[in-house]
């Protein structure tokens, strides 16, 4: 794994940028691009990034960004690297940054063509579980019991299991990552960006608006979503996968702290204790948590040690 | 109609012909200005107890903390940062304190 | 076949383009009656005999949003679509037009659901007019071909960094055969040399963002750059017109095509296939007596404003035929003739049809009958009625 003295200084998110205090989308976008590098163009959809990047005339990032529309970004990016491919360019790394909402929603269709055709490209869903940029209404990545703009006494489904829907199209390289571990994110992108074909990663990005919660708590929530299993991290080539080191003692359920320890700390679970204690959704809650593993688990089989 | 050279943004356009052909905008450090006007709370570091662990700098969201080069500590540039608390709340050591800002100006 | 003179439909001819413009990436989704086109594309593919690359999207609004990823790297994007699929990738449209991307699409022209109608009509392209594409109608499979061909080098030119469609009509042309000269890409080079963006590209060496908020205080001199880009479009779409006259002999006008003109005191002013048609049923009726001519919109986008003004010195009457609905209002022929007009000294008579929706056929009888109407109008000097629907079943 990577050190702190190998990240390398140079910074592409340029600070004075329009994102929130606090922001988990930035902080897991900063380390992707030390990762990455200089030959990186962005595809952004929709979303908070492209918000982030300020106003005309300037922006925020220091990498070559195509904007387009919030359902097209898998496509726009397959175009790129076309375009890319037919002048003979083939060492630039052509990456999609999209929300939950361009991703599980309205991206979904764009994005599952992409990976079918081969497409030689890596699509990023920051989940920050909602349409948070339009202001926090719900999305398909939103979990049971989280209050949102369209779901004020909290939602009544859980979240889709977006990395069953990925993994059965087979990319070459999948992995889920967390701002609140900087070297597994770190290393996951520099190990995508070596791999050819279609690449998948899926970050959690706490989001302090959304998720209402004291704004210098991002890392702390973000650590508490692998701490209680709710967020798993690991990291999938071909056929093999590997459960990453965070994440490792968690694959015990009685090492995972209770999801309430995730859940309290967040005003956007205040439905589930307010004005009583919602005891049959917080079962329902924890038992999830579970079932994610177990679905995991029986969709990829039993893990290695190292990739 | 001439065109400038391609890839051109001019930073302060006022009037169309400061315009680029397409809508284009060019990387700049405090794109939205000097955000450390958004502060609630200011961190200041300890560089008494500070171990050079370099979390801060590492968790930074705004990429505001930045290493020095004389002496290789981190240092935070108060132009930009938007006071949000994780270094604080990351560093090991405690030693980054939130203290609220504006009160030293009244002082 | 490059070089030579072959039968084969316009789906045929327009796939064929992409060799002879040497097209770097062609993303398209099929649909009736714009599939040949996908199919051969692919044979052209997957054969070796184009070395693009194809992207065999999975919807119409990812293949417009690949073409604009693609055009924005630099490389020479292609696409086509009809009907529902041009309607389905709306948002992408104007996407191509606001980033400024000499994109190039084949539209087939074909009627909008519900009902299922898979036959011409020009409602598709007509209610789109105003999203900042060059718009070319054309009227047979030659004329398609050559016409990409013209309208990659419009588009292209520093002066206009705007997309351009050319639409064919359903059937008529798509899948109807007519003899084509197939270009060799090297004869087509010095008219068309490899598309190098001034303007901006996406190049790591020098990073910009496209497309991120412009406020209010600029995002209308970014709008007033492309109306003065559009603007700019008449003068280099006859220059792209002439130069491909002069070098591969085949002239369809610039902006408009005259015929029979001289002399004429009643102009039919339309566009489509139906204007071919028309030049049939004008012979037939100078024959007859009529002094009637015909003035084919060539390009409806940018229109064709002064060529119709210097019509009103010269005719008492101009017939248009609309094939594309307006409810509650005037179609777009129609609608922008009689607006060209109306600052003009003298003005001619207008009288306006909507016909051949849906695939209805527009026969040489059929208009013949429409301009005879508008001609005894026109000496009676009284008009009942100035615009109607022909050939509605009635009892």
């Amino acid at each position: 794994m990577v050190s702190i003295k190998d990240i390398p200084r140079e910074e592409f998110i340029l600070p004075g940028n329009a994102a929130c205090a606090g922001c988990g989308d930035t902080l897991a976008l900063r380390h992707a691009l030390k990762a990455l590098g200089k030959k990186t163009i962005l595809v952004i959809p929709a979303c908070c990034t492209s918000v982030i990047q300020a106003l005309f005339p300037y922006s925020g990032f220091n990498v070559p960004i195509y904007n387009t529309a919030f359902a097209s970004a898998a496509a726009a990016a397959s175009g790129v690297v076309a375009g890319l491919e037919a002048q003979g360019k083939t060492d630039t790394n052509v990456v999609v940054w999209a929300g939950d909402g361009g991703t599980f929603d309205i991206g979904i269709q764009a994005l599952s063509g992409a990976i079918e055709r081969g497409t030689n490209f890596l699509y990023v869903c920051y989940n920050n579980n909602v349409y948070s940029n339009t202001g926090v209404q719900r999305s398909g990545a939103t979990p049971m019991g989280a209050k949102t703009t369209t779901t004020w006494t909290g939602k009544q489904e859980h979240e889709k299991l977006f990395d069953l829907i990925v993994a059965a199209h087979r990319p070459v390289y999948q992995a889920t990552a967390n701002p609140s571990y900087p070297f597994d994110l770190y290393d996951k992108f520099k190990r995508a960006s070596q791999i050819k074909g279609p690449k998948v990663i899926h970050i959690l990005s706490p989001c302090p608006p959304a998720w209402q919660y004291p704004v210098q708590d991002t890392v702390k929530i973000g650590k508490l979503a692998v701490e209680t299993g709710d967020w798993i991290l690991w990291e999938r080539i071909g056929e093999k996968w590997t459960i990453s080191r965070p994440s490792r003692k968690y694959r015990d359920p009685a090492k995972r702290k209770p999801i309430e320890e995730y859940l309290k700390p967040q005003g956007r679970f205040a439905p589930l204790f307010r004005p009583k204690r919602d005891e049959e959704k917080l079962k329902e809650i924890q038992e999830w948590v579970n079932k994610k593993w177990e679905l995991l688990f029986q969709a990829f089989g039993e893990p290695v040690d190292k990739l | 109609m001439v065109l400038k050279l391609i890839n051109e943004v001019n930073p302060h356009p006022e009037t169309i012909e400061d315009l680029p052909e397409a809508p284009i905008s060019m990387p700049k450090i405090g794109s939205t200005g000097k955000t450390g006007n958004w502060r609630t709370f200011i961190p200041i570091i300890d560089y008494d107890n500070c171990i050079n662990c370099k979390l801060c700098w590492l968790y930074c969201p705004e990429g505001s903390i930045f290493i020095r080069e004389s002496d290789d500590f981190p240092e935070i540039d108060y132009d930009y940062c938007k006071g949000c608390g994780v270094c604080a709340q990351v560093c090991p050591k405690k030693c980054i304190d939130m203290k609220r800002a504006g009160i030293e100006l009244e002082g | 076949m490059l070089g030579e003179t072959k039968i084969m439909t316009a789906d045929y001819a327009v796939a064929y383009s992409i060799m002879a413009s040497r097209t770097d990436v062609v993303a398209a989704y099929p649909i009736t009656p714009q599939t040949v086109i996908v199919e051969i594309v692919a044979k052209l593919y997957e054969s070796g005999q184009w070395n693009g690359k194809y992207i065999r999207v999975e919807s119409e609004h990812s293949a417009m949003a690949a073409s604009i990823g693609a055009s924005a790297t630099g490389a020479r994007a292609f696409t086509a679509t009809a009907s529902q699929g041009l309607a389905y990738m709306y948002e992408m449209i104007h996407w191509a037009s606001n980033s400024r991307l000499p994109i190039v699409m084949a539209n087939v022209n074909r009627a909008l659901a519900p009902a299922w109608n898979i036959h011409v009509d020009q409602t598709d392209s007509m209610a789109m007019r105003d999203n900042g594409w060059i718009q070319y109608y054309v009227t047979s499979a030659q004329e398609a071909y050559d016409t990409i061909i013209q309208a990659f080098k419009v588009a292209e030119d520093e002066r206009v960094y705007l997309p351009a469609m050319v639409n064919l009509d359903a059937f008529i042309l798509s899948h109807t055969a007519f003899p084509v000269h197939l270009l060799d890409p090297e004869e087509v080079d010095p008219y068309l040399p490899p598309y190098e963006p001034k303007h901006w590209k996406l190049d790591p060496d020098h990073p910009v963002s496209l497309g991120n908020i412009v406020f209010p205080d600029f995002y209308m001199e970014f709008r007033y750059k492309m109306e003065e880009a559009m603007n700019r479009a008449r003068e280099v779409i006859r220059e792209a017109s002439r130069d491909f006259s002069k070098r591969f002999g085949r002239y369809y006008g610039d902006l408009v095509e005259e015929y029979k003109m001289d002399g004429a005191k009643l102009s039919l002013v339309t566009q489509g296939t139906v204007a071919a048609e028309a030049k049939d049923a004008i012979d037939e009726l100078r024959e007859e007596g009529y002094n009637v001519g015909l003035t084919r919109i060539r390009v409806f986008r940018p229109f064709p404003e002064e060529e119709i003004r210097n019509l009103a010195s010269k005719v008492d009457s101009i017939v248009t035929l609309d094939r594309a609905t307006a409810f509650g209002a005037r179609p777009a022929a129609n609608l922008e003739v009689r607006a060209a007009l109306y600052d003009c000294e003298k003005r001619p008579m207008v009288k306006g049809y909507m016909a051949g929706l849906g695939g209805r056929d527009i026969t040489i009888k059929d208009i013949k009958e429409m301009i005879k109407k508008a001609y005894a109008e026109m000496e009676s000097g009284e008009q009942k009625q100035d615009f109607e629907w022909f050939g509605i079943k009635r009892r």
